[in-house]
């Protein structure tokens, strides 16, 4: 039983230009308990799906879904007084950019406070002893201290810390957690991510791990789903991924990790992510896929079968019927 | 912090030094002669007129008697009106209450109307609200104070007959002044709708000072808004599941303050300008009235000193205001 479900999730967001499509029939599932990772170049559109999954777009967005639930209740019928219930309660996120995530005008303590007010029954006494417990559980030095400072007083994975203190502070069940490292630097990256992880495991709830990192990915998820230009490229249990990626996306961004280099030099996906005025036809990924033929730059690709990763691909890799792609890749 | 105050404290002397020269010499510059005006209509032989004029000074140079204005100013001496002969300080304060208690229902009503509109304009951005709001306040905005006041007037006193034209109270009633402002005192009184009558006093100028800086206060506020709604922080908020009214009225507004703090800040100096027609409209006998009775009077250490007090006054607000802004951006306070 999946705890958020989504199918045939795009969104499009109306600019200047004309519409763009930024998301586009995107499926998610996460149960209890997983710990699932979305990996993408920057502008596939990891955000916006879950942003719009928490109702958090702003108005130039339109959301459309077959399905899109979490626990049963179907998010896309909410009212605004329903979802103030879930959201920052059942399922929360935290923020790709911890410094202008936080209130400037307001003290740390009060915006933990802040949240515990909204949704559990406590009384003051309660909520600062929880508050302090938080800031604690996140590893933040001095706690009772910390709860008066405001945020410019704090550093970026201070910040970080406070905002995952402020997402778990009413027990979610659902986390999201929206490339919570990239503005840190590598050594706090590494603690920041052990705590999630860490809570993860401690309170049993469902995690989702945005991230551009592969390397992150194979330490940490069991389930990865690879977006590309807005797509759900990939969808696989994470040591299946390293061993067999279907897609020639993940293949490739897997022979760009350093650790699987064979030259001296990283080989790179040569060109970029397809943007609003340069959508090719076919294969969003054909461009740039060294396995294309007339077919990718033609016709959009189907989506494969569980046991073919989902990959949206004409030829997946590692097909056990047909072997021209793998050969080529062999 | 207590070091900040002396720094800027001592940033006023150069500006005093300045509003010292234009008071001195604005009313110079003016054509006419004070000692004539005085005179009046029944006029003065030459041998009287040389004898005032030597007595007030204004056959000295004058850089000597700006010397002599600059030494009294600086012992806390102002001068005496030409007119009454009471010295100008104790005629600003027997005034200035009126002046303040206008202005500060201005401010109130600038402020109480001004915010809450701006914040409902921005969050229902592009919407007929919106709209209407926005062209309201621009209208508001280049309306000229005399026309708008004569409006009012024809329409609330004249037509509905609602309100009184002129002055802070009923003739009917009278006691004693003793804090200056006529609502408090009109309380104290005791004296049966002594109170109400203050009060229907002070609507319509009131309303009509308040049109420029409520206009200026509601778009300040919405472009603040709009660019506050739009930062991460907001998003964060709604992701807690907080209601609509408290991240737009807490969390959002209390970052739109800090640019709205400036402009309040600031249109208190338009404040006492505007003051200044309004008091003569509906002669109300305030500082702004005072001053421009003062000039047609020619009593140059009226309007010397008057002018003088008002520049003080406002650098004494915007002096408050940066402090107020220190208080609401935590930034700026730690520093
Ligand atoms: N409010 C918006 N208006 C218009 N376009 C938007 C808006 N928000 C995002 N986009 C566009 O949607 C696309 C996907 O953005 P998204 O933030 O989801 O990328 P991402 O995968 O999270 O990338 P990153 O790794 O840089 O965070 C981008 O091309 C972006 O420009
Ligand atoms: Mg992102």
């Amino acid at each position: 039983m999946s705890l958020l479900r989504i199918r045939n999730l795009s969104v499009d967001f109306a600019t200047a230009g004309g519409a763009f499509r930024a998301v586009d029939k995107v499926d998610v599932d996460v149960a209890e308990g997983e710990l699932m990772a979305i990996v993408g170049e920057s502008g596939s559109g990891k955000s916006v799906s879950m942003l719009a999954a928490m109702g958090l777009l702003p108005w130039t967005a339109t959301v459309t879904a077959d399905e899109m639930s979490f626990d049963g209740t179907d998010l896309r019928r909410i009212s605004g007084r329903q979802r103030r219930k879930l959201i920052g309660k059942e399922m929360s996120m935290i923020f790709q950019e911890p410094m202008s995530s936080l209130n400037p005008c307001f003290t740390v303590g009060f915006q933990i406070k802040e949240a515990l007010r909204q949704h559990l029954d406590m009384d003051r006494k309660e909520r600062h002893r929880r508050a302090v417990e938080l800031l604690e559980m996140v590893g933040l030095p001095a706690p009772e201290k910390r709860l008066a400072s405001f945020p410019h007083q704090l550093s970026g994975g201070m910040n970080q810390r406070v905002m995952i203190a402020m997402a778990i502070a009413c027990k979610p069940r659902l986390l999201i957690a929206d490339e919570p490292t990239t503005a840190l630097d590598v050594t706090i990256q590494a603690q920041i991510l052990d705590l999630l992880t860490d809570l993860q495991k401690e309170t049993g709830m469902g995690l989702i791990l945005i991230t551009h990192d592969m390397g992150v990915v194979a330490e940490t998820a069991e389930r990865v789903c690879v977006h590309y230009a807005g797509q759900k490229v990939e969808d696989q249990k994470v040591e299946d991924l390293f061993t067999t990626p279907h897609h020639p996306y993940s293949a490739a961004l897997l022979a760009a990790l350093p650790e699987r280099a064979t030259e001296r030099r990283l080989p790179t996906i040569p060109g970029v992510v397809p943007g609003q005025f340069d959508r090719p036809q076919g294969c969003l990924f054909s461009p740039r896929c060294k396995y294309a033929n007339e077919t990718c730059h033609k016709v959009e690709p189907p989506v494969q079968p569980d046991d073919l990763g989902r990959a949206r691909c004409h030829y997946p890799l590692y097909s056990p019927l047909e072997k021209p792609a793998e050969e080529a890749h062999a | 912090m207590l070091r900040y105050i002396l720094g800027r404290l001592l940033t006023f002397i150069p500006t005093f030094i300045g509003v010292t020269i234009v008071s001195f010499g604005f009313i110079r510059v003016l054509p006419g002669d004070p000692i004539i005006v005085m005179a009046g209509e029944r006029g003065m032989d030459q041998e009287r007129y040389n004898e005032l004029m030597n007595q007030y000074g204004f056959n000295d140079p004058l850089l000597v008697q700006f010397w002599d204005y600059l030494t009294g100013v600086l012992q806390g001496d102002l001068g005496q009106s030409f007119v009454t002969k009471r010295p100008v300080w104790d005629e600003f304060f027997a005034l200035f209450p009126a002046t303040l208690e206008l202005s500060i229902c201005a401010i109130i009503l600038a402020v109480m109307l001004g915010i809450p509109a701006g914040v409902i304009a921005a969050v229902n951005r592009g919407k007929f609200f919106d709209r209407a709001l926005m062209s309201t306040a621009l209208v508001g905005y280049s309306m000229p104070i005399f026309w708008w006041a004569l409006l009012m007037i024809i329409v609330f006193s004249g037509t509905l007959g609602w309100t009184p034209v002129s002055g802070r109270i009923d003739l009917l009633y009278y006691f004693d002044n003793t804090t200056g402002f006529m609502l408090i005192d009109s309380l104290l009184s005791g004296q049966d709708g002594a109170f109400l009558s203050a009060v229907r006093h002070l609507i319509l100028p009131s309303i009509v000072l308040a049109t420029i800086p409520l206009a200026v206060i509601a778009r300040q506020t919405r472009s603040a808004m709009l660019e506050v709604l739009s930062e991460d922080y907001i998003r964060t908020a709604r992701a807690k599941g907080l209601r609509p009214i408290r991240i737009n009225g807490l969390h959002a507004l209390r970052n739109a303050m800090i640019p709205v703090i400036t402009v309040i800040g600031l249109s208190v100096g338009t404040l006492l300008a505007g003051a200044i027609l309004t008091e003569t409209i509906f002669s109300w006998p305030g500082i702004g009235k005072w001053m421009v009775d003062s000039i047609y009077r020619r009593d140059y250490p009226v309007v010397q000193g008057g002018l003088l007090l008002i520049a003080v006054m406002v650098m004494v607000v915007n002096l408050t205001v940066d402090l107020l802004y220190g208080l609401i951006n935590p930034k700026i306070r730690k520093r």
